[in-house]
């Protein structure tokens, strides 16, 4: 996995990953790329550990602009996985399912924490 | 591209410690590939040696894992891009504990992280437990999936047409749906050929899957549920509304999804014309298992006590407490077979307490911080009772317990990798750094030869390789995705050869 075919110029889609650090990660992307493989290709924090099959809830995504009444919504499929997701939220989808179209330009989506926050080691 | 270009979470460079990094993982499940995968990832001067008993790698992604659940397994691509990297061993067929003792490793180690999964099970604890016909769901799923240990099981599936599952989690729901799904079906599969040819000869119509609680307080997903709605010739037992509230519709997410599939059951196949059927039992604790008046040594029913919600019990959470019912009579559920579906659970490795980790028996887990350092009750500072035991670290099943899905043991699993990285950027003290010894550990390079003197074939990944390559011919030519070695024996034997 990890390379996405570029975008045609002026068929750009943009999207926006924001990470659990916070911070912002714009891409260019074409029509039909989900959001799974261009997190891959971008070598973000998304897993996908099967493989993009809908079996996993690993690649879960929150959806933080307002594009989330404009997706096709989630099929029975991906509720029944989104059901095992960490932290699940009203706008919540999985990301290996949300292909970009032009009404998804400038889609905004947020990664979940995927550990604990880290405790300090006491003995030093 | 290499393994970590690709792949590095690396954006944080994590560490200054500069000193290379040997670290033994124990266990080539989900836990013990996740960990190593963040580990490399993460601190470019490690090096990880993966231990594992069997030959051939993945744990339950393997022989837990039900085999009409491939999807699932997509996640060992993953563990294969792993264990390609330059700084991974693979050390197949070498017992932790049995060929190899836990005190010599940890001289060549700058830590050890136990990844071992669990490999027991729950007892129930009553009378007539060990009457045949009476499986733990365990040795069943790992039978059909071709463990080793469990190719002679040969369940009693012709004995007759009652199955009950005791137990109301998803591997519960995989023993009743292998159970009930048309055998063709099954032979797509990469489920064993002896599994094939006994369930083709099975007898079960029925099968009865018993909890102590009612359907908001089951620990089943909503997925497994659905894909037993959904075989054909299988009809469900409806379930009486009384358990959810008058609009169901008020219920949390999860229990309201569940809810709908189970309230609607399989209105397609009615149980009165269906060749087979399933239904969910509730509020029933079990009480004995009875043998049969013709053969005193096979089961042939199952008592139960009537369970109620306590008192105090808000029925409608899934916290919900049970108490006996001493209102209703016991009730006795025909079973010519039964599967006790209540627990995987961990034992302690053998030679722990050398290393001065006491294993916890009651939870069945290596007391640990819940990040994954382990801990032990005399090595606190000050006046804090608990301490980390310098280098040991713990990942998945045997850390939390045995449950949760493939996801669950990866996140654990990050944050295990993640304390390691950050303890050692920290330079807190690892395996023998405490007596001040210094400089780089060996590792297996260093335990290989005594190891293999002791009469032990360690089998690298490679050779992994080839295994897998004729379990994949042998499975090509029955039109399977795989045709698993049923022992250790043969898969030696391919090597060797
Ligand atoms: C029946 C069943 C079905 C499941 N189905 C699904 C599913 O559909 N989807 C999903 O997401 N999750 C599923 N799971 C859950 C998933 O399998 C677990 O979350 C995961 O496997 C736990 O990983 P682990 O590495 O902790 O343990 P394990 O997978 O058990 O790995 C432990 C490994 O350690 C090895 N080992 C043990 N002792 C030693 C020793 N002394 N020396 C060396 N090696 C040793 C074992 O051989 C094993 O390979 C299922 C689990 C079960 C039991
Ligand atoms: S990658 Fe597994 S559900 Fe999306």
């Amino acid at each position: 996995h990890g390379h996405l075919e570029p975008p045609k110029p002026g068929e750009e889609l943009t999207v926006t990953f924001i990470d659990k650090e916070g911070e912002k990660h714009e891409f260019k992307v074409k029509e039909g790329d989900n959001l799974l493989d261009i997190a891959q290709a971008n070598d973000l924090e998304m897993e996908g550990a099967c493989g993009g099959s809908c079996s996993c809830s690993t690649c879960h995504v929150i959806v933080v602009s307002d594009h989330y009444d404009q997706m096709e919504p989630a099929d029975e499929e991906e509720n029944d996985m989104l059901d095992l997701a960490f932290g699940l939220t009203e706008t919540s989808r999985l990301g290996c399912q949300v292909k970009m179209s032009k009404d998804l330009d400038g889609l905004v989506v947020q990664l979940p924490a995927m550990t604990r926050n880290l405790s300090p080691n006491d003995f030093k | 591209l290499s393994f970590q270009q690709c792949h590095a979470y690396t954006t944080h460079p994590s560490t200054t410690n500069p000193n290379p990094f040997r670290a033994a993982i124990i266990g080539s499940g989900p836990a013990g590939f996740y960990t190593a995968y963040r580990l490399l990832s993460k601190l470019l001067t490690a090096h990880v040696d993966m231990y594992e008993q069997l030959p051939v790698p993945y744990g339950l992604a393997r022989f837990g894992v039900a085999p009409d659940h491939p999807e699932v397994k997509n996640c060992e691509n993953k563990f294969e891009e792993v264990a390609e990297d330059s700084r991974f061993t693979y050390i197949g067929n070498v017992a932790v504990g049995r060929d190899v003792e836990l005190k010599e490793m940890k001289a060549h180690y700058d830590s050890i992280i136990f990844a071992y999964g669990a490999s027991q099970d729950r007892k129930l604890g009553i009378p007539g437990e060990d009457l045949g016909g009476v499986y733990s769901a365990r040795e069943f799923v790992g039978w059909y999936n071709g463990l080793p240990q469990l190719a002679s099981l040969a369940p009693a599936l012709d004995a007759g047409e009652d199955a009950i599952v005791i137990g109301q989690g998803n591997v519960a729901l995989d023993v009743a749906r292998i159970l009930l799904t048309p055998v063709d079906a099954l032979r797509k599969t990469d489920i064993t050929e002896a599994a094939l040819e006994t369930l083709a000869k099975s007898r079960v119509k029925r099968v009865k899957v018993v909890g102590r609680r009612g359907p908001l307080q089951a620990a089943f997903t909503v997925k497994e549920v659905r894909e037993l709605m959904h075989i054909p010739g299988v009809s469900f037992t409806p379930i009486s509304s009384s358990f959810y509230p008058e609009n169901p519709k008020s219920l949390p997410r999860i229990q309201r999804r569940i809810g709908e599939v189970l309230l609607k059951g399989t209105p397609d196949a009615p149980p009165d014309t269906s060749p087979k059927n399933w239904s969910l039992s509730f509020l029933l604790s079990p009480k004995s298992f009875n043998p049969s008046p013709d053969n005193d040594k096979h089961i042939s029913s199952i008592t139960f006590a009537p369970q109620r919600f306590a008192d105090d019990a808000d029925r409608y959470s899934n916290a919900a407490r049970v108490v006996p019912n001493t209102e209703e009579q016991d009730m006795t559920l025909p079973a010519s077979v039964a599967f006790r579906s209540i627990g995987y659970k961990s034992a302690a490795l053998l030679g722990l307490s050398d290393i001065g980790v006491l294993f916890d028996s009651k939870l069945g887990v290596i007391p640990n911080d819940a990040y994954g350092r382990v801990m032990s009750p005399s090595l606190g500072p000050g006046n804090l009772s608990a301490g980390h035991v310098p280098g040991l670290y713990c990942a998945g099943w045997v850390k939390r317990g045995p449950t949760g899905v493939i996801a669950s043991t990866m996140k654990d699993a990050f944050t295990t990798a993640d304390v390691v990285v950050q303890d050692w950027a920290e330079e807190v003290p690892f395996l023998g750094h405490e007596e001040g010894a210094k400089g780089e550990r060996r590792g297996w390079d260093a335990l290989r030869e005594k190891v293999e003197s002791r009469g032990v074939r360690p089998v690298g990944w490679k050779e992994w390789h080839v295994i897998d390559k004729v379990e994949k011919e042998r499975g090509a030519a029955k039109g399977k995705p795989r045709e698993k070695f049923g022992t250790v024996e043969e898969m030696l034997e391919v090597l060797d050869r």
